[in-house]
Protein backbone atom coordinates (compact mmCIF):
# COMPACT_ATOMS: atom_id res chain seq x y z
CA UNK A 1 0.00 0.00 0.00
CA UNK A 2 1.37 3.61 -0.53
CA UNK A 3 0.34 6.69 1.16
CA UNK A 4 0.91 10.20 0.33
CA UNK A 5 3.32 12.13 2.45
CA UNK A 6 1.73 15.23 4.46
CA UNK A 7 3.11 18.53 3.35
CA UNK A 8 6.16 20.38 4.55
CA UNK A 9 4.46 22.53 7.38
CA UNK A 10 6.37 26.18 6.46
CA UNK A 11 4.47 27.51 9.06
CA UNK A 12 7.31 26.03 10.70
CA UNK A 13 10.26 25.40 8.34
CA UNK A 14 12.93 27.63 7.85
CA UNK A 15 12.43 29.90 4.52
CA UNK A 16 15.27 29.81 1.99
CA UNK A 17 15.78 33.55 2.20
CA UNK A 18 16.85 34.44 5.71
CA UNK A 19 19.01 37.39 5.63
CA UNK A 20 20.48 37.80 9.35
CA UNK A 21 22.30 34.09 8.09
CA UNK A 22 23.73 36.23 5.78
CA UNK A 23 25.18 32.95 3.64
CA UNK A 24 21.51 32.08 2.95
CA UNK A 25 21.24 35.20 0.74
CA UNK A 26 23.01 34.07 -1.84
CA UNK A 27 22.26 30.48 -1.66
CA UNK A 28 18.42 30.80 -1.15
CA UNK A 29 15.90 30.18 -4.87
CA UNK A 30 14.27 33.16 -5.87
CA UNK A 31 11.49 31.94 -7.64
CA UNK A 32 8.59 30.33 -5.90
CA UNK A 33 8.96 26.26 -5.25
CA UNK A 34 6.82 24.16 -7.74
CA UNK A 35 4.03 21.97 -5.74
CA UNK A 36 3.85 18.55 -6.81
CA UNK A 37 1.79 15.81 -5.76
CA UNK A 38 3.37 12.62 -4.47
CA UNK A 39 4.63 10.02 -7.13
CA UNK A 40 6.67 6.81 -6.49
CA UNK A 41 10.06 8.85 -7.21
CA UNK A 42 8.65 10.97 -3.74
CA UNK A 43 7.25 8.22 -1.45
CA UNK A 44 9.88 5.60 -1.95
CA UNK A 45 13.44 5.93 -0.77
CA UNK A 46 16.88 4.20 0.01
CA UNK A 47 16.49 0.96 2.45
CA UNK A 48 19.81 0.63 5.09
CA UNK A 49 20.35 -2.35 6.44
CA UNK A 50 22.21 -3.36 9.47
CA UNK A 51 25.68 -5.34 8.04
CA UNK A 52 26.66 -1.52 6.54
CA UNK A 53 26.50 -0.44 9.52
CA UNK A 54 30.29 -1.07 11.92
CA UNK A 55 30.14 -2.08 15.33
CA UNK A 56 31.17 1.10 16.82
CA UNK A 57 29.69 3.59 14.53
CA UNK A 58 27.38 4.82 17.25
CA UNK A 59 29.78 5.56 19.70
CA UNK A 60 31.84 8.48 19.10
CA UNK A 61 33.84 8.02 22.16
CA UNK A 62 35.69 5.09 20.78
CA UNK A 63 35.56 4.97 17.14
CA UNK A 64 38.23 7.00 16.66
CA UNK A 65 40.30 6.68 19.49
CA UNK A 66 43.95 6.08 19.02
CA UNK A 67 46.00 6.90 22.49
CA UNK A 68 42.92 7.22 24.64
CA UNK A 69 39.61 8.13 24.71
CA UNK A 70 38.57 11.87 23.87
CA UNK A 71 38.94 14.83 26.42
CA UNK A 72 35.22 16.26 27.51
CA UNK A 73 31.78 15.63 29.02
CA UNK A 74 30.54 12.33 28.42
CA UNK A 75 27.31 11.92 26.92
CA UNK A 76 24.26 9.74 25.73
CA UNK A 77 22.10 10.56 23.16
CA UNK A 78 18.67 8.93 22.58
CA UNK A 79 15.26 8.94 21.17
CA UNK A 80 12.89 7.95 18.55
CA UNK A 81 12.36 8.68 15.16
CA UNK A 82 8.21 9.04 14.62
CA UNK A 83 5.96 10.88 11.87
CA UNK A 84 3.61 13.10 12.85
CA UNK A 85 1.07 10.28 13.25
CA UNK A 86 3.13 9.34 16.29
CA UNK A 87 3.72 6.01 14.25
CA UNK A 88 7.51 4.62 14.82
CA UNK A 89 10.14 4.85 11.77
CA UNK A 90 11.51 1.62 12.05
CA UNK A 91 15.36 0.73 10.47
CA UNK A 92 15.90 4.12 9.46
CA UNK A 93 19.45 5.73 8.67
CA UNK A 94 20.30 8.06 11.34
CA UNK A 95 23.60 10.13 10.87
CA UNK A 96 25.20 12.59 13.21
CA UNK A 97 28.37 14.87 13.19
CA UNK A 98 29.65 17.79 15.56
CA UNK A 99 32.92 19.47 16.91
CA UNK A 100 34.84 18.12 19.84
CA UNK A 101 34.47 19.61 23.32
CA UNK A 102 36.36 22.92 22.14
CA UNK A 103 34.42 23.44 19.71
CA UNK A 104 36.47 22.23 16.47
CA UNK A 105 35.56 19.85 13.88
CA UNK A 106 37.84 17.61 11.98
CA UNK A 107 37.92 19.24 8.99
CA UNK A 108 40.32 20.90 6.62
CA UNK A 109 37.92 24.17 6.55
CA UNK A 110 38.20 24.57 10.16
CA UNK A 111 40.48 27.07 11.46
CA UNK A 112 39.02 28.03 14.84
CA UNK A 113 41.81 27.90 17.40
CA UNK A 114 40.54 25.40 20.23
CA UNK A 115 42.39 21.89 19.62
CA UNK A 116 42.02 19.06 17.57
CA UNK A 117 41.51 16.27 19.94
CA UNK A 118 43.42 13.22 18.45
CA UNK A 119 41.06 10.84 20.03
CA UNK A 120 37.79 12.53 18.72
CA UNK A 121 36.49 12.04 14.82
CA UNK A 122 32.91 14.05 15.56
CA UNK A 123 30.80 11.68 13.22
CA UNK A 124 28.73 8.31 13.92
CA UNK A 125 25.40 6.51 12.61
CA UNK A 126 22.81 4.30 13.41
CA UNK A 127 19.18 2.33 12.02
CA UNK A 128 16.62 2.71 14.43
CA UNK A 129 14.87 0.03 15.87
CA UNK A 130 11.87 -1.58 15.01
CA UNK A 131 10.04 0.79 17.70
CA UNK A 132 12.35 3.75 16.08
CA UNK A 133 14.43 3.76 19.06
CA UNK A 134 17.97 5.00 18.62
CA UNK A 135 21.14 5.86 20.72
CA UNK A 136 24.49 6.81 20.57
CA UNK A 137 27.13 7.86 22.87
CA UNK A 138 29.62 10.63 22.64
CA UNK A 139 31.22 13.82 24.08
CA UNK A 140 29.47 17.01 24.60
CA UNK A 141 30.32 19.38 21.55
CA UNK A 142 31.40 23.04 22.42
CA UNK A 143 30.45 25.92 21.27
CA UNK A 144 32.32 27.95 18.45
CA UNK A 145 32.37 31.45 16.70
CA UNK A 146 31.75 31.62 12.98
CA UNK A 147 31.39 34.82 10.71
CA UNK A 148 27.84 35.44 10.39
CA UNK A 149 28.60 38.87 12.56
CA UNK A 150 31.62 39.89 13.78
CA UNK A 151 30.76 38.54 17.48
CA UNK A 152 28.06 35.07 16.14
CA UNK A 153 28.45 31.70 18.32
CA UNK A 154 26.86 28.65 17.11
CA UNK A 155 25.56 27.07 20.60
CA UNK A 156 26.38 23.69 21.40
CA UNK A 157 25.44 21.39 18.56
CA UNK A 158 24.95 17.76 16.80
CA UNK A 159 23.82 18.14 13.52
CA UNK A 160 21.55 15.26 12.52
CA UNK A 161 20.17 13.32 9.03
CA UNK A 162 17.75 11.27 9.12
CA UNK A 163 16.38 9.44 5.63
CA UNK A 164 12.79 8.11 6.46
CA UNK A 165 10.69 5.89 4.22
CA UNK A 166 10.12 8.37 1.39
CA UNK A 167 12.87 10.22 -0.26
CA UNK A 168 10.63 13.73 0.31
CA UNK A 169 10.98 12.80 3.98
CA UNK A 170 14.84 13.85 4.00
CA UNK A 171 15.60 15.66 6.81
CA UNK A 172 19.06 16.98 8.19
CA UNK A 173 18.92 19.44 11.68
CA UNK A 174 20.67 20.60 14.40
CA UNK A 175 19.59 19.65 18.42
CA UNK A 176 20.77 21.54 21.23
CA UNK A 177 21.46 21.44 24.82
CA UNK A 178 18.71 22.50 27.74
CA UNK A 179 20.31 25.37 29.13
CA UNK A 180 22.58 27.16 26.77
CA UNK A 181 22.15 30.99 26.15
CA UNK A 182 23.38 31.06 22.95
CA UNK A 183 20.54 29.69 21.35
CA UNK A 184 18.32 32.23 21.45
CA UNK A 185 20.94 34.55 19.96
CA UNK A 186 21.85 32.02 17.24
CA UNK A 187 21.01 33.43 13.80
CA UNK A 188 20.90 29.85 12.35
CA UNK A 189 18.72 28.69 15.27
CA UNK A 190 16.35 32.11 14.04
CA UNK A 191 15.77 31.00 10.66
CA UNK A 192 12.94 28.86 12.44
CA UNK A 193 9.76 31.15 12.43
CA UNK A 194 7.88 29.53 15.43
CA UNK A 195 9.47 29.61 18.85
CA UNK A 196 7.96 26.06 19.81
CA UNK A 197 9.90 24.54 16.57
CA UNK A 198 12.81 25.91 18.22
CA UNK A 199 12.08 24.72 21.92
CA UNK A 200 11.55 21.12 20.44
CA UNK A 201 15.38 20.85 18.82
CA UNK A 202 16.39 21.69 22.83
CA UNK A 203 17.46 18.51 23.79
CA UNK A 204 16.66 18.06 27.89
CA UNK A 205 18.77 16.42 30.09
CA UNK A 206 17.48 12.44 30.88
CA UNK A 207 18.77 11.74 34.44
CA UNK A 208 17.07 8.21 34.10
CA UNK A 209 18.66 7.33 30.63
CA UNK A 210 22.09 8.59 32.08
CA UNK A 211 24.97 5.27 33.33
CA UNK A 212 25.47 6.71 37.50
CA UNK A 213 29.27 7.67 37.99
CA UNK A 214 29.61 7.48 33.82
CA UNK A 215 27.54 8.80 31.77
CA UNK A 216 24.88 11.67 31.29
CA UNK A 217 22.17 11.64 29.12
CA UNK A 218 20.15 13.52 26.66
CA UNK A 219 16.59 12.83 24.87
CA UNK A 220 16.23 14.04 21.60
CA UNK A 221 12.92 12.79 19.74
CA UNK A 222 12.87 13.38 15.36
CA UNK A 223 8.83 13.48 14.16
CA UNK A 224 9.08 12.97 9.99
CA UNK A 225 6.33 14.30 7.99
CA UNK A 226 3.64 11.76 8.49
CA UNK A 227 1.65 10.33 5.56
CA UNK A 228 -2.34 9.76 5.06
CA UNK A 229 -4.06 6.69 5.26
CA UNK A 230 -6.06 5.29 2.06
CA UNK A 231 -9.66 6.03 3.28
CA UNK A 232 -10.57 6.28 -0.08
CA UNK A 233 -9.39 4.99 -3.72
CA UNK A 234 -5.56 5.56 -3.91
CA UNK A 235 -4.87 7.40 -6.73
CA UNK A 236 -1.45 7.44 -6.35
CA UNK A 237 -1.17 4.19 -8.17
CA UNK A 238 -3.32 5.38 -11.31
CA UNK A 239 -6.36 4.70 -12.17
CA UNK B 1 -13.98 24.04 21.85
CA UNK B 2 -13.55 21.37 18.95
CA UNK B 3 -11.99 18.99 19.71
CA UNK B 4 -8.25 19.01 19.10
CA UNK B 5 -6.30 17.34 16.45
CA UNK B 6 -3.37 15.15 17.86
CA UNK B 7 -0.76 15.18 14.98
CA UNK B 8 2.74 15.85 16.36
CA UNK B 9 4.98 18.55 14.72
CA UNK B 10 7.35 18.32 12.15
CA UNK B 11 10.89 18.74 13.11
CA UNK B 12 12.35 21.58 11.92
CA UNK B 13 15.58 21.33 9.18
CA UNK B 14 18.36 23.26 10.14
CA UNK B 15 21.33 24.06 8.03
CA UNK B 16 23.61 20.94 7.26
CA UNK B 17 26.50 23.64 7.87
CA UNK B 18 29.90 23.73 5.78
CA UNK B 19 31.14 20.65 7.22
CA UNK B 20 28.58 18.23 6.31
CA UNK B 21 31.25 15.76 4.74
CA UNK B 22 32.08 15.06 8.59
CA UNK B 23 28.71 13.13 8.76
CA UNK B 24 28.01 12.25 5.55
CA UNK B 25 31.28 11.60 3.68
CA UNK B 26 33.57 11.65 6.42
CA UNK B 27 36.55 9.91 3.87
CA UNK B 28 36.24 13.05 1.81
CA UNK B 29 36.78 15.44 4.57
CA UNK B 30 40.11 13.58 5.26
CA UNK B 31 39.53 10.74 7.62
CA UNK B 32 38.96 7.37 7.72
CA UNK B 33 36.41 6.20 10.47
CA UNK B 34 34.24 3.75 8.29
CA UNK B 35 34.77 0.75 7.27
CA UNK B 36 31.83 1.03 4.64
CA UNK B 37 31.45 4.81 3.27
CA UNK B 38 28.30 5.40 1.25
CA UNK B 39 29.25 7.02 -1.84
CA UNK B 40 28.36 8.42 -5.95
CA UNK B 41 29.05 5.01 -7.77
CA UNK B 42 25.87 3.36 -7.84
CA UNK B 43 26.66 0.32 -9.95
CA UNK B 44 28.06 -2.97 -9.85
CA UNK B 45 29.49 -4.81 -13.23
CA UNK B 46 26.09 -6.97 -12.24
CA UNK B 47 24.07 -3.81 -12.72
CA UNK B 48 21.30 -4.08 -15.61
CA UNK B 49 21.08 -0.89 -17.90
CA UNK B 50 22.68 1.77 -19.69
CA UNK B 51 25.70 2.61 -17.20
CA UNK B 52 26.09 6.71 -17.48
CA UNK B 53 27.72 9.78 -16.00
CA UNK B 54 25.21 12.37 -14.30
CA UNK B 55 27.86 15.26 -13.09
CA UNK B 56 27.36 19.12 -12.94
CA UNK B 57 28.15 22.30 -11.01
CA UNK B 58 25.67 23.56 -7.75
CA UNK B 59 26.24 27.30 -8.28
CA UNK B 60 25.02 30.30 -6.30
CA UNK B 61 23.49 33.58 -6.66
CA UNK B 62 27.12 34.92 -8.07
CA UNK B 63 27.45 32.39 -10.57
CA UNK B 64 29.84 30.70 -8.53
CA UNK B 65 30.40 26.98 -7.67
CA UNK B 66 28.87 25.86 -4.00
CA UNK B 67 32.08 23.92 -3.58
CA UNK B 68 30.87 22.85 0.09
CA UNK B 69 27.36 21.38 -1.20
CA UNK B 70 26.70 17.94 -1.29
CA UNK B 71 23.75 15.98 -3.45
CA UNK B 72 22.26 12.81 -3.07
CA UNK B 73 20.46 10.86 -5.76
CA UNK B 74 17.48 8.33 -5.75
CA UNK B 75 16.02 6.92 -8.92
CA UNK B 76 14.37 3.43 -9.94
CA UNK B 77 16.37 0.72 -11.84
CA UNK B 78 16.70 0.27 -15.85
CA UNK B 79 13.07 -1.33 -15.34
CA UNK B 80 11.45 1.92 -14.27
CA UNK B 81 11.25 0.41 -10.37
CA UNK B 82 12.15 1.80 -7.31
CA UNK B 83 14.01 -0.65 -5.30
CA UNK B 84 11.57 0.06 -2.33
CA UNK B 85 8.33 -1.94 -0.71
CA UNK B 86 6.20 1.29 -1.64
CA UNK B 87 6.77 0.33 -5.43
CA UNK B 88 4.11 -1.93 -6.27
CA UNK B 89 4.80 -1.97 -9.86
CA UNK B 90 4.62 -5.28 -11.30
CA UNK B 91 8.88 -5.12 -12.41
CA UNK B 92 11.60 -7.18 -11.28
CA UNK B 93 13.77 -5.18 -8.94
CA UNK B 94 17.46 -5.25 -9.93
CA UNK B 95 18.90 -7.20 -6.28
CA UNK B 96 22.75 -4.94 -7.38
CA UNK B 97 21.37 -1.83 -7.69
CA UNK B 98 20.12 -0.07 -4.71
CA UNK B 99 19.49 3.57 -6.71
CA UNK B 100 20.68 6.36 -4.07
CA UNK B 101 24.01 7.76 -4.02
CA UNK B 102 25.40 10.46 -2.14
CA UNK B 103 28.32 12.79 -4.01
CA UNK B 104 29.96 16.09 -2.22
CA UNK B 105 31.25 18.65 -4.24
CA UNK B 106 34.60 18.15 -5.03
CA UNK B 107 36.42 20.98 -3.07
CA UNK B 108 38.37 21.77 -5.96
CA UNK B 109 36.39 21.53 -9.27
CA UNK B 110 33.31 22.22 -7.66
CA UNK B 111 31.85 19.31 -9.15
CA UNK B 112 29.27 16.59 -8.19
CA UNK B 113 29.08 13.45 -10.17
CA UNK B 114 27.56 10.14 -9.94
CA UNK B 115 27.96 7.05 -11.86
CA UNK B 116 24.77 5.29 -12.37
CA UNK B 117 22.33 3.70 -14.98
CA UNK B 118 19.48 5.51 -16.80
CA UNK B 119 16.46 4.68 -15.25
CA UNK B 120 13.64 3.56 -17.12
CA UNK B 121 10.13 5.10 -16.79
CA UNK B 122 8.18 5.12 -13.54
CA UNK B 123 4.05 5.19 -13.72
CA UNK B 124 3.01 8.51 -12.44
CA UNK B 125 -0.02 9.43 -10.75
CA UNK B 126 -3.54 8.59 -12.68
CA UNK B 127 -2.26 6.39 -15.03
CA UNK B 128 0.14 8.56 -16.87
CA UNK B 129 3.77 7.27 -17.45
CA UNK B 130 6.36 9.69 -16.27
CA UNK B 131 9.57 10.00 -18.36
CA UNK B 132 12.82 8.73 -16.80
CA UNK B 133 14.28 10.85 -13.94
CA UNK B 134 16.09 10.78 -11.05
CA UNK B 135 15.53 12.66 -7.98
CA UNK B 136 17.98 15.01 -6.33
CA UNK B 137 18.42 16.43 -3.21
CA UNK B 138 20.61 19.29 -2.30
CA UNK B 139 21.82 20.79 0.91
CA UNK B 140 24.89 22.96 1.89
CA UNK B 141 26.03 26.04 4.10
CA UNK B 142 23.19 28.68 3.49
CA UNK B 143 20.73 25.82 2.59
CA UNK B 144 17.78 25.87 5.36
CA UNK B 145 15.88 23.29 3.77
CA UNK B 146 16.93 20.79 1.64
CA UNK B 147 16.21 21.43 -2.20
CA UNK B 148 14.56 18.83 -4.21
CA UNK B 149 14.75 18.70 -7.83
CA UNK B 150 14.33 15.98 -10.89
CA UNK B 151 16.98 15.76 -13.84
CA UNK B 152 15.80 14.14 -17.07
CA UNK B 153 17.44 13.07 -20.33
CA UNK B 154 17.67 15.08 -23.07
CA UNK B 155 17.62 12.18 -25.47
CA UNK B 156 14.43 11.10 -24.07
CA UNK B 157 12.37 14.01 -26.16
CA UNK B 158 8.80 12.23 -26.92
CA UNK B 159 8.64 11.09 -23.05
CA UNK B 160 9.84 14.51 -21.77
CA UNK B 161 7.36 16.19 -23.76
CA UNK B 162 4.63 13.74 -22.40
CA UNK B 163 6.01 13.82 -18.73
CA UNK B 164 3.63 15.16 -16.47
CA UNK B 165 5.48 16.83 -14.05
CA UNK B 166 7.57 18.58 -16.64
CA UNK B 167 4.75 19.88 -18.11
CA UNK B 168 3.13 21.27 -15.02
CA UNK B 169 5.99 24.13 -15.85
CA UNK B 170 4.56 26.84 -17.76
CA UNK B 171 7.56 29.04 -19.26
CA UNK B 172 9.74 26.55 -21.86
CA UNK B 173 13.08 28.15 -20.69
CA UNK B 174 12.43 26.77 -17.02
CA UNK B 175 11.15 23.66 -17.95
CA UNK B 176 14.55 23.16 -19.89
CA UNK B 177 16.37 23.63 -16.42
CA UNK B 178 15.35 20.64 -15.62
CA UNK B 179 16.84 18.67 -18.99
CA UNK B 180 20.62 17.26 -18.58
CA UNK B 181 21.96 17.80 -22.26
CA UNK B 182 24.21 13.96 -23.36
CA UNK B 183 27.91 13.95 -24.55
CA UNK B 184 30.49 10.64 -24.13
CA UNK B 185 33.73 10.66 -22.23
CA UNK B 186 35.67 7.73 -22.99
CA UNK B 187 32.92 5.98 -24.49
CA UNK B 188 30.73 6.52 -21.45
CA UNK B 189 27.80 8.71 -21.87
CA UNK B 190 27.97 11.73 -19.68
CA UNK B 191 24.60 14.03 -18.73
CA UNK B 192 25.38 17.18 -17.42
CA UNK B 193 23.30 18.74 -14.68
CA UNK B 194 23.62 22.12 -13.05
CA UNK B 195 22.14 22.76 -10.82
CA UNK B 196 21.47 26.57 -10.34
CA UNK B 197 20.35 29.00 -7.25
CA UNK B 198 19.33 32.23 -8.78
CA UNK B 199 19.48 34.11 -11.56
CA UNK B 200 18.13 33.71 -15.35
CA UNK B 201 18.94 30.11 -15.35
CA UNK B 202 17.39 29.03 -11.98
CA UNK B 203 16.79 25.55 -11.94
CA UNK B 204 13.19 24.67 -11.27
CA UNK B 205 12.88 23.70 -7.73
CA UNK B 206 9.99 21.10 -5.71
CA UNK B 207 7.89 21.19 -2.94
CA UNK B 208 6.85 17.68 -3.03
FE1 LIG C 1 28.09 22.76 13.34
Amino acid sequence: MMSELYQWDRTLQPPAFTPDYKTSILRSPRAPLLSLENTLSEVTGPVFSHNEIGELDNDLIRNYAHTGEPIGERIIVHGRVIDENGRAVPRTLIEFWQANAGGRYRHKKDTYLAPVDPNFGGCGRCLSDDNGYYFFRTIKPGPYPWRNYVNSWRPAHIHFSVFGSGFAQRLITQMYFEGDPLIRLCPIVKTIPDRDAVERLIAPLDLNASVPLDTLAYRFDIVLRGSRSTLFENRLEGN
Amino acid sequence: MPQELSYLKQTASQTAGPYVHIGLAPNRAGFDIFKNNFGDVLTTPDTLGEQIILEGLVIDGTGSPMRDALVELWQANAAGKYNHPNDTQKKPVDPSFRGWGRSPCDFETGFYRFETIKPGAVLGRNGKMMAPHVSLWIVARGVNIGLQTRAYFADEEAANAADPVLNLIEQDKRRRTLIAPRSARAGVPVYRFDIVFQGENETVFFDV
